[in-house]
């Protein structure tokens, strides 16, 4: 096998409202794409193997692992991060309800979370069913629902109760 | 990890041609286990071959059941009320595996065709004949809580981890596949191998054989199908057994039922022999426990550095019972 | 005005909300290089040939670091620190190597390009608590010994009515702060500047400097934002050395450096697993006659680490005959650690649930018999306490949980039941001092300090507000940076006190040398000392955490619906991020109790589940309400600023109480954590 082989690939991606352009490898992951080769350090790398959820930024509107995902698939496509739901700082109201709640501690899973809990609110709100419910029926707005969508997010510092409590707080706003 | 092509054809037939003559090549969909695996140093193709666009996202009606795209996400396949009303353990089950997040990159076929979690598996420092054939079985005489009770060998005595193929296993889909040699079909109990002496296969999909959709066939049994997943966090986290079951009766009697188990075989079990023992009989504990126990006589629990997994013999019988009696009362 | 006791949201709230907070690895610097680590496969022998040609032949490689090929590094106390000085490997996943590369991918995949020989010895890494080899440590990491005794234990135990003889254990656990060790480092102008992830730069300069033969003042450390700790950030590791070489190798170019999450499983320490045999003997009433621990444990043969789980049992109950000791088996295993609430943590799980055991045996109530034990003075010491409110901690605690009512039950599948335990942290303080200089109307307070999330970059600000009399918005902080006078590690709970209380100094300086109309520039520093504040008491912080617990009645699945903690922890400077502290903590207490545990595989000598989906750490769902409170406790003795430290007694009894409320539920009795279903499967009908 050819180790010398360059795999050099030009990828064109919105990124926060922002059209960028930018050589990756092939093996090159839209995380480190973002935080090695365009300087948005808002997604956290916490594992690199989809099992933190530090990484999560929303692709074409939906919550997905930056992590797992490689960048040269991400040609057209829509990327937001935690900063981009923020424009001009002006804070989501996600965002204001995890500083109300005091739902984070060290931060460093906050922009995942952030960004999870806008995407779940959304799959909430067209009636998506989670393992929390009956699937035959529609989701209702519980603090057991809001738990179950946030779990693909791990905190160490264990911010979940308040995190739950956030969510709901933007939800209800 | 090493250097790769990328490819990302919109014919599928020149893309199966592709894969099939380039051994080093593979399929990526959602990527979700496949970039795992290529970082963890566990497959090093040559080349990827995008399947976004040589396959389709949706879910179609058809013949009375439903034809799901390959490229459908977990997560709308959870979320069609066709599948939510029709096929309750379908969508149970996919919303009982990994985390939303994952569930909206996961695919409809690259979720049957995720690899064992078998820590070894992924540890590419230890012995793994899955992973290197020959090396040996690190798992066996090692920590096996998470490992196989039915259908292993001494070669290897993994797990398969998908929730969504217990579900398919038990409700009789079948896979929609095209191959080299043009499109066929394979009923979804029939995809998966045990690993006998050459555990580093999967499936019996041949090398270049792509899945385009899955076939829920109409069974009115079906509705009355449910998804149990007992797992050692309450969330997100893969099953320690589960449980697939359908169960129609008549005047308390039993009369038609399907059963699939998950996180005990190398592959997705799907439970015959408990089928036929519920069949004809009372729908109460004592039935259940009797269908359960009969197929669990061959199991064979392993010994292991962390006390091995012989629990999951008394807890996959009570998880199977606890699913028929809460399908009964439903 | 009296901004301390102030619900005050997070100053770095905001930057960490949209994610513009940044952490070490994400350090704005142009051109940067990468850097992956090279890990022996082997955990004993030596390499006998290292083969680099096909790693350095490939393009964007720019160097790679090999065994004796570096630095000669100065020796200094912990050897883990002396990287690549040798061919020797200590333990399996040791750095032996490190590639250096344009890109990251290009570096990683070097390494696997790298072709190593070994000559392999025996390894032995398999603990157990009955090796024949067990070792006492000279001393316990607070230079108290190792074992004590105080009357005859086993005439107690003999005598008594009533004992409790039973072994626990705890587990293995990983600390795993969220963002994973990471360095940036830059070698320029022969000077070093290390952003780093650490609990302590003035730590990392120290131990850096001098193992790399460097003044100190040639080496600057950086760290505004730290993504968790626990303790396994508390001193630099190998791979910072490992960075500081790598840019020291490519001057003027900053290297970063992130390990893995893999990698935090062997290079940064760990909670090793503790065997506790625990001994209680009462009479009637349940006065106890006698108590003891001993306490095993592994450690590295490459550094002693001792967890000091039998010291709690020392001041904790009163009894007249008491004996406490720990063993060690050093093994070739990665080197262990502190990981929240060492010693206490592990330390209050096998003596708090023997204490359940006895209560259940006598038919008291589990809070009674604690009561009925409360010491007069601490029996290790013969001193007074500074305040001892362990008691009302477990009198609010059961009105506010609801103990009262507390008889088993079922609801529909599930079996329910509520447990309680103990909690106790040391107070004491570490060496600091913080400057507060005059600057625009300003008033800019200095000090090396830490956040990890514990809330520094807030509490500090409203002690020195407080302290110099003015608005909070005047205050403004800078932390985590060599250039700014000295602070202790954030460790041992000590951060908030031992800083708050050099910012109070200060401010009384400032106070005194300028007034209260100080002009532009002005500055004063101020310090706080190490040792005991005031040496005639005894000084700890109490809590008492109680737990419902479900149990699935076919599955055995366990569930944690409530963890209400009550605490006595002097002064809350913030009950905003005190309540965060606390809460943190008893989740991770949920989580060591009910899925935290490394699997070692001695065959190999290294943690087999070393990621994230198989060491599970409690999610979401698995901990959905936690409340913690606190007693309103004045302690002028523990410090000046009457702070106790709240960062690590929320985790210690957690388990307990998960553990005695699951027997409650289900009646069986489970002594190793985790507590996993299948311990209690065989038990339910
Ligand atoms: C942290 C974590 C937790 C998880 N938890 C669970 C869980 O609890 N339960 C569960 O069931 N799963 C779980 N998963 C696994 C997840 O469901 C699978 O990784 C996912 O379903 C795979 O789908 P994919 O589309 O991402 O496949 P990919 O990773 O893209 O591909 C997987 C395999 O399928 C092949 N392939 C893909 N598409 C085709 C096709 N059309 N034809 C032929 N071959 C194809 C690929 O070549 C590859 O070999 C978890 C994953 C992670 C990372
Ligand atoms: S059980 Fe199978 S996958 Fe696991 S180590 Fe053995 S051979 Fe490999
Ligand atoms: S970094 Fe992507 S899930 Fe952890
Ligand atoms: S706030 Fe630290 S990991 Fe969540």
């Amino acid at each position: 096998m050819d180790h010398h082989r360059r795999v050099d690939t030009e990828i064109t991606t919105r990124v926060d409202g922002v059209t960028r352009t930018v050589l990756v490898d092939t093996r090159t992951t839209l995380l480190d794409a973002l935080r090695e080769r365009l300087g948005t350090t808002s997604p956290k790398k916490g594992c690199d193997h989809g099992q933190c959820g530090a990484c999560t930024v929303l692709l074409d509107g939906r919550r997905v692992l930056a992590c797992l995902t490689l960048a040269v698939t991400t040609t057209g496509k829509d990327v937001t991060t935690a900063d981009g739901l923020a424009p001009d700082g002006h804070l989501h109201p996600v965002q204001q309800a995890f500083l109300d709640n005091d739902a984070l501690q060290c931060g460093y899973c906050t922009p995942g979370q952030v960004c999870s809990a806008v995407g779940a609110l959304d799959e909430l709100a067209n009636g998506h069913p989670s393992h929390a419910g009956d699937v035959t029926t529609d989701p209702q707005l519980t603090r057991a629902e809001i738990a179950e969508r946030m779990s693909g997010n791990l905190c160490r510092c264990g911010t979940y109760t308040n995190i739950i409590t956030a969510v709901e707080q933007a939800a209800r706003a | 990890m090493r250097p790769f092509d990328y490819l990302a054809p919109t014919d599928a037939a020149t893309a199966v041609r592709t894969v099939a003559t380039n051994p080093t090549a593979t399929y990526l969909a959602g990527g979700t286990n496949l970039v795992d695996h290529l970082k963890l140093g566990i497959t090093h193709p040559d080349l990827l071959v995008d399947t976004a666009a040589i396959t389709t996202a949706g879910i179609t009606d058809h013949h009375g059941g439903l034809l799901i795209g390959a490229a459908t996400r977990n997560s709308d396949i959870a979320a069609d009320h066709r599948v939510r009303t029709r096929y309750p353990a379908l969508a149970e089950a996919l919303l009982s595996g990994a985390s939303g997040q994952l569930r909206n990159m996961a695919t409809a076929a690259g979720n049957p065709l995720q690899r064992t979690r078998c820590p070894y598996f992924q540890d590419a420092t230890t012995p793994c004949n899955k992973r290197r054939p020959g090396s040996g079985c690190a798992a066996i005489g090692g920590h096996t809580r998470g490992h196989a009770i039915l259908g292993a060998s001494d070669h290897c005595v993994a797990t398969h981890p998908s929730d969504m193929a217990v579900a398919l296993t038990a409700l009789d889909a079948t896979l929609h596949i095209l191959g080299p040699d043009g499109p066929r079909t394979l009923p979804c109990t029939d995809l998966h191998r045990l690993p006998g002496t050459d555990p580093t296969r999967d499936t019996v999909l041949e090398h270049g054989d792509l899945i385009t959709a899955i076939e829920l066939p109409h069974n009115p049994l079906a509705r009355r199908s449910r998804y149990r997943k007992v797992r050692d966090r309450a969330s997100y986290a893969f099953a320690l057994v589960s449980v697939a079951a359908a169960l129609e009766t008549t005047d308390g009697i039993i009369t038609d039922a399907r059963l699939a188990f998950g996180g005990v075989a190398h592959k997705p079990w799907r439970a015959y022999r408990a089928e036929q023992a519920l069949l004809g009989q009372p729908a109460n504990d004592t039935t259940y426990r009797t269908a359960a126990e009969a197929e669990l006589t061959d199991a064979q629990p392993l010994n292991g550095l962390d006390g091995g997994n012989s629990f999951k013999v008394p807890l996959l019988t009570r998880t199977v019972i606890a699913t028929l009696r809460n399908l009964d009362q439903r | 005005m009296n901004a301390i006791g102030q619900d005050i949201p997070r100053r770095d709230g905001h930057a960490k909300v949209t994610g513009n907070a940044t952490y070490a690895y994400e350090t704005d610097v142009d051109n940067a290089a990468y850097c992956a680590l090279l890990q022996a496969t082997i955990a004993k022998g030596h390499i006998t040939e290292i083969d680099i040609t096909d790693a350095l032949a490939l393009p964007g490689v720019l160097t790679i670091l090999t065994p004796g090929d570096v630095q000669k590094l100065a020796h200094v106390d912990n050897p883990e620190l002396a990287v690549l000085q040798d061919n020797h490997i200590a333990y399996r996943g040791q750095i032996i190597g490190a590639v250096i590369a344009d890109t990251s991918e290009i570096a990683r995949h070097a390494t696997e390009l790298i072709h190593l020989s070994y000559h392999v010895d025996d390894h032995d890494s398999a603990f157990t608590a009955d090796r024949d080899d067990l070792h006492t440590p000279k001393a316990l990491v607070t230079g108290a010994p190792a074992d004590t005794t105080t009357g005859d234990v086993d005439t107690a135990m003999r005598t008594a009515p009533h004992t409790i003889d039973h072994t626990y254990s705890t587990a293995t656990n990983h600390n795993n702060p969220l963002e994973p060790h990471a360095t940036t480092a830059l070698w320029q102008d022969d000077t070093l500047v290390l952003w780093d992830s650490t609990q302590g730069v003035h730590a990392v300069r120290t131990d850096l400097a001098e193992v790399l033969r460097l003044r100190p003042d040639q080496v600057r450390v950086i760290c505004p934002y730290v993504g968790g700790g626990f303790g396994a950030k508390g001193e630099p590791h190998a791979h910072v050395v490992i960075a500081a070489l790598a840019a020291r190798a490519l001057p003027c170019r900053p290297v970063r450096l992130a390990l893995t999450r893999a990698q935090m499983f062997t290079l940064v320490g760990y909670r090793p697993p503790t065997v506790q045999h625990t001994r209680l003997a009462a009479d009637d009433t349940g006065a106890l006659t006698a108590i003891a621990i001993t306490s095993t444990s592994p450690t590295s043969a490459m550094r002693e680490y001792v967890e000091h789980a039998a010291a709690p049992t020392r001041m904790m109950y009163a009894a007249p005959n008491r004996a406490t000791r720990h063993r060690l088996a050093a093994l070739d295993i990665a080197v262990p650690t502190w990981m929240r609430a060492p010693g206490e943590c592990p330390g209050m799980f096998g003596p708090e649930v023997a204490i359940d055991e006895l209560a259940t045996a006598l038919g008291i109530d589990p809070i009674d018999l604690r009561v009925a034990n409360e010491p007069e003075v601490d029996p290790e010491t013969g001193k007074p306490f500074s305040s001892r409110n362990l008691v009302a901690c477990l009198r609010q605690g059961a009105d506010r949980f609801g103990w009262a009512d507390r008889a088993p039950r079922r609801e529909g599948d599930w079996l329910v039941g509520t447990g309680v335990a103990a909690a106790v942290f040391p107070a004491f303080t570490n060496r600091a001092t913080a400057s507060i200089r005059y600057e625009r109307g300003h008033y800019v307070v200095e000090i090396g300090a830490a956040d990890l999330g514990t809330g520094a970059w807030t509490v500090l600000p409203q002690i020195a507000a407080d302290a110099l009399g003015v608005p909070l918005h005047l205050v403004d902080i800078g932390i985590g940076d060599t250039t700014y006078p000295y602070a202790s590690v954030a460790g041992g709970s000590t951060g908030t006190a031992t800083w708050g209380s050099a910012v109070l100094v200060a401010a009384e300086t400032f106070r005194d040398k300028f007034g209260t109309d100080p002009t532009e520039g002005d500055e004063a520093e101020g310090s706080h000392d190490t040792g005991p504040f005031n040496e005639h008491y005894s000084t700890y912080a109490f809590g008492a955490q109680f737990a419902e617990v479900r149990v699935h009645a076919d599955t055995a699945e366990i569930r944690v619906p409530r963890l209400l903690g009550v605490f006595a922890a002097g002064r809350i400077i913030n009950p905003r991020t005190a309540r965060s502290q606390f809460t943190g903590g008893m989740t991770m207490g949920l989580s060591m109790a009910l899925h935290e545990t490394s699997s070692l595989d001695p065959r190999f000598g290294h943690v087999i589940n070393h990621d994230l989906a198989e060491y599970h750490i409690a999610s979401c769902a698995d901990a959905t309400d936690v409340q913690a409170y606190w007693i309103d406790e004045e302690d002028p003795h523990v410090n000046p600023l009457g702070a106790k430290g709240i960062g690590e007694i929320g985790i210690v009894g957690t388990a307990a109480a998960i553990v005695n409320a699951a027997h409650h539920a289900t009646g069986v009795r489970v002594r190793d954590l985790p507590l996993t279903l299948d311990k209690l499967l065989p038990g339910l009908p």
